[in-house]
Formats: C-alpha cells, structure tokens, sequence
C-alpha cells in the first residue's frame, strides 16, 4: 500500500486504497451484465421512438396550433402568446431547426415521464418517512452535483450510444427536484387537515389522494417544472453519446468553431425551454387564482364547454 | 362520583397519555413507584399529558371539559376516537371496546357514530363547503346524490344554504365554523367532539354559534363531549363539566355543584368570578322546614312569597323584593324549606350563611 516512507504530516499520499481501480470494476460489471438490460433498452427504445414518430409525423404549424392551445389552457392569454412567439422563432432560426426540437422534445418527454413515474412515489415516501428522506437526501445530493461525464461511461459501456442511454442520463441529473418538492408538498400540508380527514374516517390511501396530494400539488408541479428544465439542460451532454437533436447541433458546431451553429443550436435550446416553463408553470396554479373554476371552465375548453352548455 | 351509568354513550376508564419514546418505561415506573410528573420528566425524558382520567357521558348528554391550555384537555378528547393512542386505559362507546378495534372498524366508528369539530375548522381548502360537509359519506363510499342530499340538509341546519359551491376561503371564519358543525353533524353520527369550536371566533359571533348549537343540540339530542377554556362557557352549555388540570381531572359535577362545592383551591379560584344568580337554586340554600320551625319557633306562612326548590337565585330575588317575608319554599303543596334574605344575599355572594356567619 505504502510504496515510499510514510510521513505523519502527509498522510494521504503515502495511503493508496485502490478506489479507482475498484470502482473501474463497475465498469466491468456493466459490460459482464449487458445481456440483463436488452430487454429494458428495448423497452425504452419503442417508446423513445414512438414519441418521436409522432412529434416528426405531425405538421409542423399543427404541432405549432396544439402547444398554443395547451398553453392557453395551462397558462391563460399571455403565456399562449409568449409560447407561440417561441415557437415561430425556433422555426426561423434554421430550416432544420423545427425537426431537431421535436427530436430534443421526444427525449425529454420520455425522461419526463419517467421521473415522474420513478419520483413523485420517491417523494410521496420522502415526504411520510424521515429515515426515508434522510436516507434518500445524501443520493439526490451526489445524483444532483457528480458531473455527468462520470457516469456517462458506465451507462454506454451497460446500454450502449444512442437515445435510451441519453434518456437515462438526464433521469439521473432530472430527477431530484421532483422527489424534493413533492417530499417538500407532502409536508408542509396542515396537519390540522389531515387529522380531520382521519377524525371522518378516511383510510391512509384515501388521506393522500383526497387531501394530501391535491394541497401538495403547486409544490410538486414546481418540482415537476424544475425536473424539465433540468432535462432540456442535459441535453448537449447526452448528444456526445450520440443523442441527436438540437444538442448534437451544439455539439458539432463546437467541433468545427463554427459560431453561427452553436448560437442556431443554443438558441433553439432556449426556445424550447421558455416553451416548456410557460406551459408547465401555468399548471400549479391553484382553483383559487383561476377564480375557482374547474379547469374545463377556463381557457379554449372553457369556449368549447360554454358552446356545449348554449346547445343543449 | 365518575361510576359508570349503564346507559353510558361515552365511558373514560383510566386513560394515561404519557408522550415521549419511553413512554412504556416511564408508565411502569408510575405504577410502581408512583412517580410524580417532574421525577417523569427528568428521568424518562417523557411528559405526561393525561393521568388517570375516568369519566362517563350519558345519551345525549352535554359533557363539557374546562381547563386552560396545556392541561390536557385536547389530548384527552382525541382518546375518545383514537386519534391519540392512550399509553394505558379502555374507552367504550356504546359498549364496545374502542381501544381494541382493528383499523376497518375504527374507520366505519369514526365516519358514522362520531362527529368532530376543531378549533381550528380544518376545513379542505380546495373542495367546496359541499364536498367538505359530505366527506365522511365519501370515504364510505356513498352515491354522489346521496352525497349531495346529506350535505344540503346538513347545510340547511346551520343556515348555510345556498353556499354549497362555495370555497372555504369565501367565507367568513363564523361561516367557515359552521360548515365544520355541518361536517360533523351530515353523517347524522351518535356522539359530538367539540375541540374548542368557538374558541377562534370573535365574542358576538361566538355567543351566536353557542346559541346555534344548543338549538341543534335541544333538536338533536346529541351525545357531546365539549372542550372549552371557557368557564362561562361550559356552564352555558354543559349538563355537567368536569375541571382538569395538568392533565388531571380535578372535578366533575353540574355547573351547580362545581360553583358551589369546588372540590379545592384551583376549581374555587375559578368559579370565584362566576354569577351564581342563574346557576345555584333555592334548594341549595335554604333551610328545611322544620329546622326552621324547630328555630323560630310556629310560623305563620300567610302572605309569605312561595317558590319551588328548583327555582333559581334570580327568580327568588324577583319573589323577595315584594315583600318583607322570607320566602317559602314548597314542593307539592308541602313546606319544604325557608329561604331568609340573608340566605339568599350569602347566597348570590357564593358563600354558605353558617360558614359565612
């Protein structure tokens, strides 16, 4: 171990623990084990490509119209205007621009969905179990700062270049706010309430869905919100293992000096960000900013439903 | 003084709330040592928070528990649906064992015989008055219409119909106390929880919301358990009040007996300030009829007032200040007692006329 005369005032360069050597064994491990993981690579590959498939298929002014609307709904007037002037922007930045978001959109919503699949129960059993979350925080901590090129190499030695191990590295940078704010939701509900809901007889399962949850929702909407801007961030590093889209448009340009590209690429980055924020933050409002009106009472369904009601 | 009634809705034996991870240590060393709540604290790092408390509460009776904050009244209320686990203890409602019910049956109590009102409301801020009132049907499950028919009715008792759709933060906090009396009343349940209902509210608003429930409990015949820190209150409401203290049980009598035999120092220091003229009656103070004769000497009673033994100090007053008889006091057409001017005077003071002479 120590391969020179130990000094007493220098401890540590003359202690050799062989932690990177060990720890490159994981790598090891991962390419031993790749047959274990096709089928959950294939998994994530039908799903990665269907989204995309639809995102391409659609028309480009379609796909322009629907975001506008969703916005309309989720964030009112102003945050529809905000999300369409976006998206014409994205288009004029380049020819292909149009194209390479929708690509960069499809990966982020296949990671999206899985950090709110993997997370929001994560959170949910943060937010009720203290030994849980104070076992869970140092994890979140090291999955939220450790630089993604560490475990880039392991993820494509186990799964391989391509989409799924693109998805699956923003998972781990992506996922850590929503476990947060939903433990964070779940906690700072008053307690008051839950006792009642307990005094009227309510069971665990029907205190998180009928009140735990519903109070909780703004604060996990933000983490939400958080957890997709984190993915979009991701999304230059994922290129360099081979993830197309407007990350790899960032990439090359940086590979050849070619400024002009990078801006294109990184602009359209931003675009599609501001798209997503407006669309995403407009969710946690609450009934009472939407003057209590159900969610199909306000908006574009509002217009449909009120046009229903005079009909019949 | 707490034996229990056979007919008890609510029966109270021996409930210890002892908070802190050694709870169970600290519990067998009170029993077999006697430990005192300090010799609790320092040793066990434990605070008690109920000892001992036993009482019972008849069908439809207003059973009303006073004491200041921190004596423990909060917690031991939420013995009674188990909301608190006791350390040590039994409760019974309605002849079953509540502390041995299995958590589907705790559920099914607490949805359908129990009715729980907060001091701080706890109402859902994102459901409707409605889908708050009706919630206890929800969680069993019932059929929206019926739901809605509950609830309205519910609604309708303490006059907040036509606010079914509203929000809880549209209304105001006297309104907000009300959905939760609906609340707790739309399952139609056997026995009321008032933890503080009216404590929150501003005077007038309170003195409504007393009023609105004591109509509802006159209709409804509730069994009711009612916490107060409040001594007029609890005289007001109660059929009978017991007095706790640090997490004891110091008292329990009707508001007549508490005012006039307080059981020591504290309860007398309470009810000191409390108006006797509504509470204590003429057989309280009088002095039978014989030994009256036997002191006086042969009476005769014509053109004496006449009351009933049941009648309050007020009422006397207003019989007293006719003549300059004392006043005779019958039941039945008999002489029972006499009731003289000074009796009456020591006893709208609080204070018996032979340990006052």
């Amino acid at each position: 171990m120590a391969d020179k005369a130990f000094d007493w005032l220098n401890p540590f360069a003359s202690v050799n623990l062989g932690i990177a050597t060990w720890a490159d064994g994981i790598k090891q491990w991962a390419i031993s084990n790749r047959e274990l993981i096709q089928p959950v690579k294939q998994f994530f590959e039908t799903v990665i490509v269907a989204i995309e498939r639809a995102l391409q298929a659609t028309p480009p002014l379609v796909m322009l119209a629907i975001l506008v609307l969703i916005a309309w709904q989720t964030a009112g007037r102003r945050g529809a205007i905000a999300v369409g002037t976006c998206l014409v922007v994205l288009g004029l930045l380049a020819p292909e621009a149009w194209g390479l978001a929708m690509t960069t959109l499809a990966i982020v919503i296949a990671a999206v969905i899985l950090c709110v699949a993997i997370g929001l129960p994560l959170g949910i059993l943060a937010g009720k179990n203290d030994r849980f979350e104070a076992a869970i925080r140092p994890v979140l901590d090291t999955m939220q700062t450790i630089p993604a090129f560490v475990y880039l190499v392991p993820v494509v030695m186990m799964i391989g270049i391509g989409n799924v191990s693109g998805v699956i590295v923003t998972i781990i940078f992506a996922l850590p706010p929503l476990i947060r704010l939903t433990s964070l939701g779940i906690r700072g509900v008053n307690p008051s309430v839950v006792e009642a809901a307990r005094a009227f007889g309510a069971s665990p399962g029907q205190i998180l869905r009928k009140v735990e949850l519903p109070l909780a929702m703004p604060t996990i909407l933000a983490g939400l919100n958080q957890t997709i801007m984190l993915s979009l961030s991701m999304v230059v590093i994922a290129s360099m293992i081979s993830v197309k889209g407007l990350g790899n448009e960032v990439l090359r340009a940086m590979g050849r000096l070619d400024a002009g590209k990078a801006i294109v690429g990184g602009l359209g980055i931003v675009m599609l960000a501001i798209v997503l924020d407006r669309i995403t933050q407009g969710l946690g409002r609450s009934g009472r900013d939407r003057g209590h009106r159900h969610w199909w009472e306000t908006g574009p369904a509002g217009l449909v439903t009120a046009l229903f009601k005079k009909t019949t | 003084m707490t034996e229990p009634r056979r007919d008890a809705a609510i029966r109270v034996e021996g409930i210890w709330k002892i908070f802190g991870e050694r709870s169970r240590q600290a519990m067998e060393a009170i029993r077999r040592d006697g430990l005192s709540k300090r010799e609790i604290r320092e040793r066990f790092d434990c605070i008690v928070g109920v000892r001992d408390a036993s009482f019972s509460v008849g069908r439809g009776e207003i059973f009303c528990i006073m004491g200041l904050s921190g004596s423990g009244k909060s917690t031991l209320i939420r013995h009674i649906n188990r909301l608190i686990e006791p350390t040590a203890g039994t409760v019974w409602i309605e002849g079953e064992n509540v502390s041995a019910m299995g958590a589907e049956a705790l559920r099914r109590l607490r949805a359908e015989k129990i009715g729980m009102v907060f001091q701080s409301m706890a109402l859902m801020p994102h459901r409707t008055v409605r889908d708050n009132v009706a919630f206890s049907l929800e969680v069993r499950g019932r059929p929206e219409e019926e739901r809605i028919r509950t609830a309205d009715r519910a609604l309708e008792m303490v006059d907040l119909a036509g606010w079914e759709r509203k929000y809880p933060d549209e209304l105001s906090g006297g309104m907000q106390q009300r959905v939760g009396l609906a609340r707790a009343l739309a399952a139609d349940p056997a026995i009321l929880l008032m933890d503080e209902p009216f404590s929150a509210l501003d005077p007038l608003i309170r003195r409504q919301l007393q009023g609105t429930f004591m109509e509802l409990s006159a209709e409804l015949h509730k069994t009711t358990v009612f916490i107060t820190h409040d001594l007029d209150e609890a005289i007001r409401i109660g059929d009978r009040i017991a007095i706790m203290k640090d997490g004891v049980l110091v008292q329990i009598g009707t508001p007549e007996e508490i005012v006039t035999r307080p059981a020591d120092d504290y309860v007398a220091d309470f009810v000191a300030g409390i108006s006797k003229l509504d509470l204590v009656t003429a057989a309280r103070v009088m002095v039978p009829f014989a030994a009256y004769v036997q002191a006086q000497g042969p009476q005769d009673t014509t053109g004496w007032p006449v009351g009933r033994p049941e009648m309050k100090l007020n009422e006397l007053v207003d019989l007293a200040v006719a003549t300059d008889h004392p006043i005779l006091i019958a039941a039945d057409g008999e002489p029972v007692g006499v009731v003289t001017k000074r009796a009456l005077l020591r006893g709208i003071q609080g204070r018996d006329e032979e340990r006052a002479a």
